[in-house]
């Protein structure tokens, strides 16, 4: 290892680099995640005895640790750590982040994370507590075995990461942006990487405060949580339900900032209202605060409290209504090219609204009830999740990947990519929403016959859409070893760039967007040495 | 039951507007503005503000719709009236136990009480139901308001019917209550709805609804 690959790589301060790192890092551990949900997928194949040889503790491990894996080592790392780090300083024209070392240790940090949070299913028994680790099954009594407490290591380690990236992002944002540039002139990209480290920073200290004092219930004699101590389990609830409700946001938000650039890029169009997009980006955040006992109704709410939250939570359709409308709105009248990331934006379009308004559904608590820990809810997280925030992740690859490696990627193993994706996840998802219908439940290793069919249909969805995992390896693969150069000509690759200029008064005229577009490929590792002056379009 | 079903598909007709308006304007959209068609981008369409006030004013009128009925339900469900009866329901690792405390054995002097263990493969008889038939269940009389009072000994469980329209957390320390009326005879399945564990998919829920008269009778065999 010579010292320039380990100045470059390991104790790299560039943004570009560790966003890079962060990409790899997200593929390899979206990879884990896709396997075990290959092993759980395989086990439901049918009822009874198929995969896993009634070794459900198994089965409970893999569905805990392919929820951790995805949401805190796949999607937030894809998109915030690689999209978010390389992009939003670019996009405000930073010349780099705040904070260049802080940013080094956030991805570091991510990596004794998958090696605990791994290691946490091999080690002793598995953690089969599911993501929630609610307190009495992942207490010392249920789970006596250390993996437990390795998840709750792997969990910090990921926290400590965001954390950090965090403060990075919106010290950047406030610090770093070019001279003529107010907050509301961000892009909406970069405003959806701000508004996702705000969720970040107000929610994950949160996570932190429920998982240590669970750490100091299983090893040190306390009972914050132990009804028999005193304590409250209901309390568990409450502080993850508190980090998790803004968590799903925080994976959707940088889609949204994703697919906003990209709608707008490819149908040669201004994103419509983009600041009531910015307002409405915001609001969701906001929102995303005082609805977390929406994931507890079945626990024993007061009535009063549910109803609360059942029309705070139906209130988050709105701004999500004016996204999408605007979205729409921003293609109507444009002149679409159907590039590969503009099919992956238009599913995600599709696919989110899909996931959306089933989430009117669940948020209504007297449906719930039949709804709350079935299916129902796996088929609506993963629409808008695996449907949603994914289908963002390769928005924003097929979107930016030539600028950063210089190589276009072969269109049409991507267009096959797309075609598998979509179909797999449609077929590996909807189905669920008729088993949940029927009222199985989620989390069961084995089911009544009855519900057979659906499942087994949702098993060849999932092959299918593993097999997309392959076929994405594919196109990487061939992109990087025999992708042709991009070059200036080419780069000006959706043709029309001006696109998610936040519309100003004051600065028609001024295209703050897209210099990433504007300079030459694959962009130079320091593009410039002080924040952005002024914002001048590239004439092609 | 029927209630959350007459709300779900009320619920459904505006998930299907909406779903139906997003598809079309979207397929409109490819269709007509794509490059083929639309060789000029109508690039200073970006504001509308009667636009963005309808669509933003229209969906809060469809969730006020949706709002009503979900409320009036969610409080409707909520009153226990009088219960003439009251079945506790204790989730254990892994299995249900039932105490009917209403009625004294008078032979030993004690209340009813039983547990309720999933049937395995090798026990089941034909016509009985893999992963849902349990070796002793719980009957309960009908046109009955009847109270379950849920709990847990050790993690967190689920009390969940779906037939019934129940799902409450059984919780270690807390009783959680919920009721129900049953009109007319049958059997109702239900399965732990709450990961407890490795035995999860292992606990199974079923009630059987009887006449008052048979169910006195039946209970005299616990």
């Amino acid at each position: 290892m010579n010292n320039n690959f380990l100045k470059q790589w390991i104790l790299s301060t560039n943004h570009k680099d560790i966003a890079v790192l962060y990409f790899i890092y997200a593929t390899f551990a979206a990879m884990v995640g896709t396997s075990m949900s290959m092993i759980m997928r395989l086990e439901l194949v049918h009822s009874g005895d198929t995969f896993l040889h009634n070794n459900f503790h198994l089965f409970n491990t893999m569905i805990s640790a392919h929820a951790i894996v995805m949401i805190f080592l796949a999607v937030m790392p894809a998109l915030i750590g690689a999209f978010g780090n390389y992009f939003m300083p670019i996009a405000i024209g930073a010349q780099d982040m705040s904070f260049p070392r802080l940013n080094n240790i956030s991805f570091w940090m991510l990596v004794p994370g998958l090696i605990l949070i791994s290691s946490s299913m091999i080690i002793e028994s598995g953690a089969g507590t599911g993501w929630t680790v609610y307190y009495p099954l992942s207490g010392i009594l249920a789970h006596s075995s250390i993996s437990v407490d390795l998840v709750i290591f792997g969990l910090h380690c990921t926290t400590i990461s965001s954390l950090l990236g965090a403060i990075n992002f919106i010290v950047t944002a406030h610090n770093f942006k070019g001279d003529s540039m107010s907050m509301m002139d961000m892009p909406l990209f970069a405003w959806s990487i701000y508004i996702t480290a705000w969720l970040l920073l107000l929610s994950l200290p949160i996570l932190t405060v429920g998982i240590t004092l669970l750490l100091m219930d299983r090893n040190f004699n306390t009972s914050f949580y132990d009804v028999a101590g005193g304590g409250d389990q209901m309390l568990y609830q409450h502080l993850f339900w508190f980090f998790g409700r803004p968590e799903v946001y925080i994976m959707i938000v940088p889609a949204f900032g994703i697919v906003s650039m990209v709608l707008a890029a490819y149908s040669k169009k201004n994103v419509f209202g983009s600041v009531s997009m910015v307002y409405a980006m915001g609001s969701i955040g906001m929102l995303g605060f005082i609805v977390w006992a929406h994931h507890m109704y079945t626990t024993g709410l007061d009535t009063d409290t549910r109803s609360y939250f059942t029309s705070a939570t139906m209130i988050i359709a709105v701004p999500t209504g004016i996204k999408i409308f605007s979205w729409l709105a921003t293609i109507i009248g444009g002149s679409i090219r159907f590039s590969v990331s503009m099919l992956f934006a238009l599913a995600f379009l599709v696919l989110f609204t899909l996931g959306g308004v089933t989430g009117v559904m669940l948020s209504n608590a007297s449906v719930d009830v039949a709804f709350h820990d079935t299916y129902y809810v796996v088929a609506h997280f993963h629409y808008v999740l695996s449907l949603g925030a994914v289908f963002g992740i390769f928005t924003g690859y097929y979107y930016w990947s030539p600028i950063v490696t210089g190589l276009n990627f072969n269109k049409n193993l991507a267009r096959i990519h797309f075609f598998l994706i979509f179909v797999g996840t449609n077929m590996t998802f909807m189905p669920m929403h008729y088993l949940g219908m029927n009222g199985m439940p989620r989390r069961i290793s084995d089911y009544p016959d009855s519900y057979n069919a659906w499942n087994e249909i949702s098993t060849f969805g999932a092959i299918l859409s593993s097999l997309s995992m392959l076929q994405f390896a594919v196109v990487v693969e061939n992109q990087l070893s025999n992708g042709e150069r991009v070059t200036n000509d080419t780069l000006i690759n959706p043709a029309y760039t001006f696109g998610n200029t936040i519309a100003s008064e004051t600065l028609e005229g001024h295209s703050n967007n897209a210099i990433e577009f504007n300079s030459p490929a694959p962009l130079a590792a320091h593009m410039f040495n002080t924040p952005v002056s002024k914002f001048v379009t590239y004439v092609n | 039951m029927e209630g959350i079903i007459e709300l779900h598909d009320n619920i459904m007709f505006y998930i299907l507007l909406i779903v139906v308006l997003v598809c079309w304007m979207i397929s409109s959209a490819v269709v007509n503005f794509n490059e083929y068609n639309n060789h000029f981008s109508m690039k200073y369409l970006n504001h509308g503000m009667v636009l963005e006030i309808v669509w933003t004013i229209f969906p809060c009128l469809i969730l006020l719709m949706i709002a009503s009925p979900s409320f009036i339900l969610l409080y409707l469900n909520d009153e226990v009236v009088l219960p003439a009866m009251t079945v506790k329901a204790i989730g254990y690792q892994w299995y249900w136990s039932y105490e009917l405390s209403d009625f004294l054995n008078t032979t030993t002097n004690q209340t009813i009480e039983f547990d309720s263990y999933l049937l395995n493969d090798e026990m089941l008889e034909l016509g009985q139901m893999r992963w849902l038939d349990v070796d002793t269940w719980l009957y309960v009389p009908t046109n009955t308001h009847i109270r379950f009072i849920i709990t847990s000994m050790d993690v967190i469980h689920d009390f969940a019917v779906p037939s019934l329209g129940i799902k409450i957390d059984a919780n270690p320390g807390r009783l959680n209550m919920t009721s129900v009326i049953i009109n007319r005879n049958g059997v109702f399945y239900g399965m732990c709805s709450e990961l407890c564990g490795v035995g999860h998919s292992m606990m199974p829920i079923k009630i059987e609804s009887v006449n008052v008269e048979d169910f006195l009778s039946n209970i005299m065999e616990y």
